[in-house]
């Protein structure tokens, strides 16, 4: 039996560009099970950036159905999704969006201040503990500037686990830096795919998508391919 | 996510700032500082005008000879003056009357040996003292027979100890008072100043007939039994009020004064005088105070500026926090107690400034100060109000944020 964690069916996203509708996602049906690899492909403007707002349910759909982990997410007060943003998905950014002059443990312990749930009694040990598995134990302390731009990476990497989140969605993670990082980045996805850790990607890079077992292409807002990567094993 | 997680976002973010934080807080320090000084020095002298009124006997009243009480008043020749008869009229006809004293000053020159000091010499009736709020120390007070009969005995305050006696008991000793030998019966207790800068020490007081024959030569003027003004306390449990006009219609009745026609004589309540001095200064108090109160709502409008400043500037900030799981309740939370908490820091420098430059005042000039205890509080918990009013306008701007546009906002 398939363990579906996100559940697309009919979605369209319209914006209202000063009088002038731009649908941005038209009619997608889709499906994501728990422990995929999936990268999101296609040009800029094609829908892509837009879905994985929908899925991280920083925005919520026109029309269709979204259940991500079980929560409807078109129905859905602001605390509620706020609360959904907090456990259930980890963000990472092409920019990164670290808090500067703040420390990388502090940057990655940002989510538990957010969160109520008593899961972390200890939010400084479960930060530290992030970033041990993204490999900066010894950077705890560094503010963003004393750290390189795949450093950078890696703590908002840490920052997206540190709430045990179902899903990683990173929305061109490896734009910013240079290829041979780019490398250690996706290698560290690969990593946590390995671990059982949904990972979404967004990307225009065909290297990036190649990383990953299953390819959805999209153009003009339409979901037009959706391909499993053999090359690569499980 | 909790209150006190919330504050140190907030004191994270000042630090950060911290010239900014500082210049956002000034027009908060400079408008707390203010309203603390002006409140001070507000209560200061109205605790002054309050020891004054002690000082005086604030059911004291003064019966003068001459129309009006205050103001423009004939010379002193011009009306008849008050005499021994009016005194014992008003004592035996009212028992509101606690003490009842006339007084002649003249101010002459007063010898001991080879120092002289020249000094107010009061001829006083033996109830003078008590009326007039003085304390005999040492000795005793003149007796009935001293005051009617010209007694040559003399009660001296401190600064004639002083400057006479080098301090030591001046009791049975001999002064000269225009040449006539006194003795010293008695000292009263030191006084201080009367609120224009009179010292009550620096007197002697002489029987009133004494006075009346051999100090100021008053009785050359054809009336042998004037009495100067009358100073008269009034029973506490009779109100002063009425005892004025019962005072004043017993007095034109006995000057004899034509129903219609304007009193030769007047009836003061110096605390009133005082009093209405008193609201006059409270009113001044008042409308610095607003002044400054002004300056607080300047200072309130400055920190919203820089609030939304700061929230334009922060935007990716936000969006972040929005993308991790911040609710527009955390981020609303954020920038507000970090707008009240810019306004509480600000009012504390302020506290301190203010009660600090009330104390310089204190040391340098002759302002009377007196610190207000609540006016602290009620400052500090007016600084917390600015705040959650200035800084509510930016933090919803905040909290409202798109958090996709402000991933994005370069």
């Amino acid at each position: 039996m398939k363990d579906s964690l996100i559940e697309c069916r009919a979605v369209c996203k319209n914006y209202d560009m000063g009088g002038e509708v731009i649908h941005a996602l038209r009619d997608v049906s889709l499906s994501i099970e728990r422990g995929e690899h999936v990268a999101v492909t296609g040009a800029s403007g094609s829908g892509k950036s837009t879905l994985m707002n929908l899925v991280g349910a920083l925005d919520t759909p026109t029309r269709g159905s979204l259940v991500v982990d079980g929560m409807n997410l078109e129905t859905q007060d602001p605390d509620t999704l706020a609360r959904f943003r907090n456990r259930t998905v980890g963000f990472v950014f092409q920019q990164f969006n670290l808090l500067p002059r703040t420390s990388a443990l502090e940057n990655v312990r940002l989510p538990l201040l957010y969160s109520r749930n008593g899961d972390f009694p200890n939010p400084v040990e479960q930060a530290a503990r992030c970033l041990q598995r993204v490999g900066l134990s010894d950077r705890m302390d560094h503010e963003p500037s004393q750290l390189s731009g795949g450093q950078q990476q890696r703590v908002a990497i840490a920052r997206a686990l540190v709430n045990n989140p179902s899903v990683i969605l990173a929305d061109e993670p490896t734009g910013a830096l240079d290829s041979y990082t780019s490398m250690e980045i996706l290698d560290l996805f690969q990593e946590l795919n390995d671990g059982g850790m949904t990972v979404i990607v967004v990307t225009h890079e065909h290297e990036v998508a190649a990383a990953c077992r299953r390819n959805l292409v999209f153009r003009d807002g339409q979901l037009i391919e959706d391909v499993e990567m053999e090359g690569r094993s499980a | 996510m909790g209150l006190w997680n919330t504050i140190s976002i907030a004191l994270v973010a000042l630090r950060l700032n911290k010239m900014r934080s500082f210049l956002t807080m000034l027009g908060i320090i400079i408008g707390i500082a203010s309203v603390i000084v002006m409140v001070s020095v507000s209560s200061g002298s109205k605790a002054e005008i309050e020891r004054a009124i002690d000082q005086l006997g604030s059911n004291m009243l003064t019966v003068r000879s001459g129309a009006q009480a205050f103001g423009r008043r004939g010379g002193s020749g011009s009306a008849d003056p008050l005499t021994e008869k009016h005194l014992a009229r008003l004592k035996e006809k009212f028992d509101f009357i606690d003490g009842i004293s006339g007084s002649i000053g003249s101010t002459v020159p007063v010898v001991l040996g080879n120092r002289n000091w020249t000094t107010s010499v009061t001829g006083i009736h033996s109830d003078y003292i008590a009326v007039r709020q003085w304390v005999i120390e040492d000795g005793r007070n003149f007796t009935d027979r001293e005051v009617k009969s010209g007694g040559k005995v003399a009660i001296v305050g401190q600064t004639i100890i002083d400057q006479l006696f080098d301090g030591s008991s001046p009791l049975g000793a001999r002064i000269r008072i225009k040449n006539i030998p006194f003795t010293v019966i008695g000292t009263l207790q030191a006084k201080g100043e009367s609120m224009f800068g009179r010292s009550y020490d620096d007197v002697i007081f002489v029987p009133i007939s004494t006075a009346r024959m051999r100090v100021s030569g008053r009785n050359s003027r054809g009336v042998p039994d004037q009495v100067g003004n009358i100073y008269l306390t009034i029973s506490p449990d009779y109100d002063i009020k009425y005892a004025e006009e019962d005072i004043k219609d017993l007095m034109r009745e006995l000057r004899k004064i034509a129903p219609g026609a304007q009193d030769d004589f007047s009836v003061a309540n110096f605390s009133e005088f005082i009093r209405a001095r008193n609201e006059t200064s409270a009113t001044l108090g008042l409308l610095l105070a607003a002044t400054a109160a002004i300056a607080l709502i300047v200072g309130g409008i400055g920190i919203m500026n820089i609030m939304l400043v700061s929230v334009t500037e922060r935007t990716r900030e936000i969006g972040l926090r929005l993308a991790v799981g911040a609710s527009q309740g955390d981020i609303l939370m954020q920038f507000l107690v970090e707008a009240v908490t810019l306004c509480l820091i600000g009012s504390l420098f302020g506290v301190v400034i203010g009660v600090g430059s009330g104390e310089l005042i204190k040391q340098l000039t002759a302002i009377p100060v007196e610190l207000n205890v609540p006016i602290i509080f009620i400052a500090i918990s007016s600084a917390a109000f600015v705040g959650i009013f200035f800084g509510f306008y930016p933090a919803r701007k905040a909290s409202r944020l798109n958090p996709i546009d402000a991933l994005r906002y370069e």
